[in-house]
Order: structure tokens, then C-alpha cells, then sequence
């Protein structure tokens, strides 16, 4: 097995005098596909996000593509470059149409020429299945379709590794099956994919290893069907029949 | 029920036009236009009859009489030995509301965006002593704070035979500004030429910097550049011109100064009030522009890669200035509309030396008050056709 992708040693995060992240272990091999869950508020969304630096920890070691992450900004950009994120939000820019959304990275950060960029934008924009929405703006879409553009637009900057935070908690319940069936076709690229989410059908289909965060530790985590069937620690089964309840 | 009442209104005949609410309408908006004309009427009528009373000519021909009264302020020449006319006062006035509107504009500017910034500070001092500020400024009489910045600040400087100097060749005095006077030789229109050639320059460069970027990726530093063009391009033609700008220095005499260029207290105060005032509300405009771009712009800008400069560039600002602008505009329009309060201290604006003392010498009240009405009308107009042009260019496209 080659070099793991991602690899977290140690590592410590508070936010003021609140410890968010408690010694936190973590490696992800390349093309690893994981699934990470828990309560609201264990410390998930902030876990991912130290992984491209939009949070920064205090002590011990996070490692992305052989880059370590420090205050060294020249090194936080080599990573961001490498690491996709799409958020439960959306987070689209409003005053761009979808093409723009989709080629703003690729012309400003990796210099591609417009007309390359744009090529690269649709050829995405058709994976994700909304290549006539292009030169619409992200106000005009539903939920699911900013959701994909979205996702298309990470895709762009030809990321190795993905990281979706409760990509499907902000939609309605009708728009939430179009956004998997889009991760899972990207799950079959081999792409190295961090989800944050309580989809626990998708969690069995792609994932690889399931992830139980609480209260800022990695409490369990294991095939997805020893976890789901044959948990071990007892907030783990706690945690399952609450959200196999609803 | 409404088959009913219309059979009922049949019936009624007559009576029921009345309550037919589109006839009601029509009625009631052709009475108010004829309300409206008799008193205009009236008072045309009643006017005119009170001019002949008192024999004053109407008609614009006053504006070619000559003006007997000086202006310590005067961007075109003008002087009462030459004849200079109500006319040529209208346009000094007029010039002078637009040059403390245009330096007020910019300075209110920079001060806002500075303090807008400052309140959103992490640093709880800071943001409370500009919150202080901006709520005290925002709630102080305007008229006050020009009787202040006058009577309090500008006046209380030394007089003039203790004037401060500043290198010997500015000096601040309770009178004004005294500095050398430039005088331009032979060859200083080609530098101003210059500014206009530096000025398309930039305007080529940006469009080509563009193009290039489209057809190659390559990016170009535009903003660097385009300084070192503005600067360095005049400042190479004056050189190959010899520099054909000279300065005449002040000489301060016993009790004046002799050469030299005095820029008039007046001009301070006037600009100190408006722009303090102004950069309060500019502040908070600012203030809520940047709050309106969610943190997750930002965000998700950084997680593609861009860095935080273009990311300011590309993603905040366009979407904070939707905010910012029009109200913005607004606040440009006040200042000028507040420029007229430059009267209670004696600048030498538009409202007061020809909407007040031609008024006086002349008579021509009617004429006069429409003219500066007129004036501050499409200055409102010119505004609000931008604004509208502006809402219609960057209004974000929704369902
Ligand atoms: N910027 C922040 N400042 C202070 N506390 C925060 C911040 N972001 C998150 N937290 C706190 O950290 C904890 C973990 O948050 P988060 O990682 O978002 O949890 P999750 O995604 O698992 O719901 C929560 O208690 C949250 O209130
Ligand atoms: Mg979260």
C-alpha cells in the first residue's frame, strides 16, 4: 500500500477554552471512501474542515498529499488545491452564473484559459446532469441542482480528495436523491471522499469505513456493516437507534 | 351575492355611478388636476400682479448686469472692476457647490470605508469608540457642526502674523491655508495631455491584460502597473518639458502675506462638516455591506484555492458593494444638498452668493430660486437615473 492521503496524528483543536477536538487519529488511504457520523455538535464539521485549514488546530499533526499543514500559507494553498469541499449550504457565489461559478478557480488559481476552463466546466456540469443550467445564475435553481453545481464546481479543480459536509441536510426530502446518485457515480471514480452525513443507505453503498464522532473524539469506526450491525461501545448504539428511529 | 348587488345598481339607475370605484377614481384624480391648475393660476396671477405693483421686471435679462460684490472664492475668473455678471456668479456658485461636493464626496468616502471597517474590528475598544463616534456625529445637528468646526476649530488657529509654518512654504493660519502658488510655464499643457494619455493607457492595458488572460491563463499585475503608468508617464513628459511648473512662494509680511495661494477657512469648515457627518453614515453603509456577504462566501472561495486577495476581490466586494452603493449615492446627493448649509459660515457656495446676495441686489427672486432649484433638481435626477441604471446592471437573478 502506498503513502496514506490524509493523515492526523495527535491532533488537538479548542475553540477559545472549549476543546472541540480531543487526540484525534486519523489515516485515509488513497481512493478510501469514508463516512463520518455522530450527534450535532461532536466536533464532525470541524474535524473536515481543519483538513483544508478553514479551521486551524493547536497541537499535533495533520498531513495532506505529503503536504503538512502549518501556518505556512504558500503550503495551506498547495492543500486547498488538492481538497474539494462542497457545504451544507451550498455556498454558491450569487452574482455569478453557473459556467462562472464553476471556471472562477481554474482561470484565477491554476491559470487555465477561459475557453479550456469553460470545456472543463461543462464537461462537469454534464456529470453532474445540469449542463443546460450553465448560464443561469444559482438564485434561478432548486436546492438540489445549486447542490450539484456545487459539487461541479469543486470537481473543476480536478481535487484528489473530496469533503462534503451534510451535503443533503439543507434540502428537501424530494431533491436529496438526485445529490447522492451524484456522489455515488463519483464514488466510482476512485475519488478519496470524506462525508459528513446521516444518509445511512449511502453510507452502506460507498462507504468504506464509518466514522462515530461524539463529544470531539473518534469513538468507533469499522466496515460499514459491523458498524451498523454489531456496534460496539454503547454511545455508538445509542446514537444508531436514534437515527434509525426517525 | 355579486350578481345581486350589480342587478341592484341597475336598478338603482342614477344613483350608482357613485359607487362604481373605477368612475370614483377617475373622479376624484380629475378634481385633484383641476385643484391643482386653479392654484397654479392664482398664484401666476396674483405673482405677477404683485411685480407690477412694486415695478420689477420678470425675465432672465438680469443675469447679463454686472455684479457689484467680490467672492473670496472663484474657480473661473471673476472680479467686479471687470463686470463680471449675475451670470458669471451663477456659475462661480455653482462651481464652488460642485468643487466642496466633489471634495467632500471623496473624503467622506475613505473616512466611511475606514471607520465601516474599523466597527467590525475584533478589538472591542476600537469598535466601540467608532460605534460612539458614529452615534454622536449621526445625531448632532448639521448646522451645529459647521458653526463648530467654523467658530470652534478653524478660528481658535493663531492669526496670521503667527501663522504655523510647515517647511516654510505652507502655513496654517485662522484665515486659511496659505501655500505657494503654482504658476505654469510654457509646455504644462503637454503634462496635462500627458494624464489623458496615461489615463486611456491604463484603460487599453486592463482590456488587454483580459484578453491575454481569456487566451493564455497568464495573469498580469494591472493594479501595479497601471500606478506606475499614471505616475510615471506624466512625470516623464514634464521632465523632457523641463519641469514646466514653477512655484511662488509666500512671503508673510507684518500683518499678511504677499504671493502665495490662500485657501480660505471657509472652505475648511464647510468641507471638515460635511465630510465628518457624511463618513458616519458612510460607516454604517459600509458596516452592513460586509455583514450581507455571508461568511460562507468566503469559504468556499478559500476551499477552491483562491487566496485571499482575489478572493476579496472576485467574491466580497462584488457582492458588498450591491448592498453598499445605492445608499451609498444617497448619501452623495445629502452631502451636496447639505453643501447649501455652507451659507451659515460664509462659503461661497451656489445658495449663497447667488441664491442670496444676487437675490438681494437684483430682485429677481422667482427667477433666481428657480434656477438653484433647477440646479439641485437634476443633480437628484442625474443620481437617481444612475442609480436606477446600477440597480438594473447588478440586481442578482432569482426565481
Ligand atoms: N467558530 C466557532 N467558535 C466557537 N465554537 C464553535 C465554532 N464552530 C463550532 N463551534 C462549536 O464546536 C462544537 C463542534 O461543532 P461542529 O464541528 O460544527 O459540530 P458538528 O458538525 O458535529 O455538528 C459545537 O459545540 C460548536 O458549538
Ligand atoms: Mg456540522
Amino acid at each position: 500500500m502506498s503513502e496514506p492521503i490524509i493523515r492526523i496524528e495527535g491532533m488537538n483543536k479548542w475553540f477559545g477554552q472549549f476543546h472541540v477536538l480531543r487526540d484525534i487519529d486519523l489515516t485515509v488511504n488513497r481512493a478510501e471512501r469514508i463516512v463520518i457520523c455522530g450527534p450535532s455538535g461532536s466536533g464532525k464539521s470541524t474535524l473536515i474542515r481543519c483538513i483544508n485549514r478553514l479551521e486551524e488546530h493547536q497541537k499535533g499533526t495533520i498531513v495532506v498529499e505529503g503536504i503538512e499543514l502549518t501556518g505556512d500559507l504558500k503550503q495551506i494553498d498547495n492543500v486547498r488545491r488538492e481538497v474539494g469541499m462542497v457545504f451544507q449550504q451550498f455556498n454558491l457565489f450569487p452574482h455569478l452564473t453557473v459556467l462562472e461559478n464553476c471556471t472562477l478557480a481554474p482561470i484565477w488559481v491554476r491559470r487555465t484559459p477561459r475557453a479550456e476552463a469553460e470545456e472543463l466546466a461543462m464537461e462537469y456540469l454534464t456529470r453532474v446532469k445540469i449542463p443546460e443550467q450553465a448560464l443561469k445564475y444559482p438564485g434561478q435553481l432548486s436546492g438540489g441542482q445549486q447542490q450539484r453545481v456545487a459539487i461541479a464546481r469543486s470537481l473543476c479543480m480536478r481535487p484528489k480528495i473530496m469533503l462534503f459536509d451534510e451535503p443533503t441536510s439543507a434540502l428537501d426530502p424530494e431533491m436529496i436523491k438526485e445529490v447522492l446518485d451524484v456522489m455515488v457515480e463519483l464514488a466510482e471514480t476512485e475519488m478519496t471522499m470524506l462525508v459528513v452525513t446521516h444518509e445511512m443507505g449511502f453510507a452502506r453503498q460507498v462507504a468504506h469505513r464509518v466514522i462515530f464522532m461524539d463529544e470531539g473524539q473518534i469513538v468507533e469506526q469499522n466496515e460499514p456493516e459491523e458498524f451498523f450491525y454489531n456496534p460496539k461501545s454503547d454511545r455508538t448504539k445509542l446514537f444508531l437507534s436514534q437515527i434509525l428511529s426517525h | 351575492m355579486a350578481a345581486d348587488s350589480q342587478a341592484g345598481g341597475r336598478r338603482q339607475g342614477a344613483a350608482s355611478w357613485w359607487y362604481d370605484p373605477k368612475i370614483r377614481a377617475i373622479a376624484f384624480q380629475v378634481a385633484f388636476v383641476l385643484a391643482l391648475i386653479g392654484l397654479g393660476v392664482y398664484l401666476v396671477h396674483n405673482t405677477l400682479i404683485n411685480l407690477e405693483k412694486r415695478n420689477i421686471k420678470t425675465g432672465f435679462d438680469f443675469l447679463f448686469n454686472p455684479a457689484g460684490f467680490e467672492i473670496p472664492l472663484t474657480l473661473i475668473p471673476y472680479s467686479v472692476e471687470a463686470g463680471s455678471t449675475h451670470g458669471a456668479v451663477f456659475i462661480v456658485g455653482l462651481l464652488n457647490t460642485l468643487l466642496i461636493s466633489a471634495m467632500g464626496i471623496v473624503l467622506a468616502t475613505i473616512l466611511g470605508f475606514i471607520l465601516g471597517v474599523l466597527r467590525l474590528s475584533n478589538n472591542w475598544l476600537v469598535s466601540r469608540l467608532v460605534g460612539v463616534y458614529i452615534e454622536a456625529v449621526r445625531n448632532v445637528p448639521l448646522l451645529l457642526q459647521f458653526l463648530f468646526w467654523h467658530f470652534a476649530v478653524f478660528q481658535s488657529l493663531p492669526l496670521v502674523r503667527r501663522a504655523i509654518p510647515i517647511f516654510d512654504t505652507v502655513y496654517i493660519h485662522n484665515r486659511g491655508l496659505t501655500i505657494p502658488k503654482p504658476i505654469p510655464q510654457p509646455g504644462f499643457m503637454l503634462v496635462v495631455a500627458s494624464v489623458f494619455i496615461a489615463v486611456a493607457t491604463i484603460i487599453y492595458l486592463k482590456k488587454w491584460a483580459r484578453r491575454r488572460q481569456d487566451a493564455t491563463g497568464e495573469q498580469f499585475p494591472v493594479f501595479w502597473v497601471s500606478l506606475g503608468v499614471l505616475i510615471g508617464v506624466p512625470l516623464l513628459v514634464s521632465a523632457a518639458a523641463g519641469f514646466p511648473l514653477t512655484w511662488e512662494y509666500a512671503e508673510l509680511g507684518r500683518f499678511r502675506f504677499t504671493g502665495g495661494l490662500e485657501i480660505q477657512i471657509e472652505l475648511f469648515s464647510t468641507l471638515a462638516a460635511l465630510t465628518v457627518y457624511t463618513s458616519s453614515f458612510v460607516a454604517e453603509i459600509v458596516r452592513a455591506g460586509i455583514l450581507a456577504v455571508s461568511k460562507g462566501q468566503q469559504e468556499a472561495s478559500y476551499s477552491l484555492g483562491v487566496r485571499p486577495a482575489p478572493t476579496l476581490r472576485l467574491v466580497i466586494i462584488p457582492q458588498a458593494l450591491r448592498v453598499i452603493v445605492p445608499p451609498l449615492v444617497s448619501q452623495y446627493l445629502n452631502l451636496t444638498k447639505n453643501s447649501s448649509l455652507g451659507i451659515a459660515i460664509g462659503y461661497p457656495d451656489l445658495f449663497n452668493v447667488f441664491g442670496g446676495i444676487s437675490l438681494n441686489q437684483s430682485g429677481q427672486a422667482i427667477e433666481i430660486v428657480a434656477m438653484c432649484m433647477v440646479v439641485y433638481l437634476t443633480f437628484s435626477l442625474l443620481i437617481s437615473l444612475y442609480m436606477n441604471w446600477y440597480n438594473r446592471r447588478i440586481s442578482l437573478v432569482e426565481r
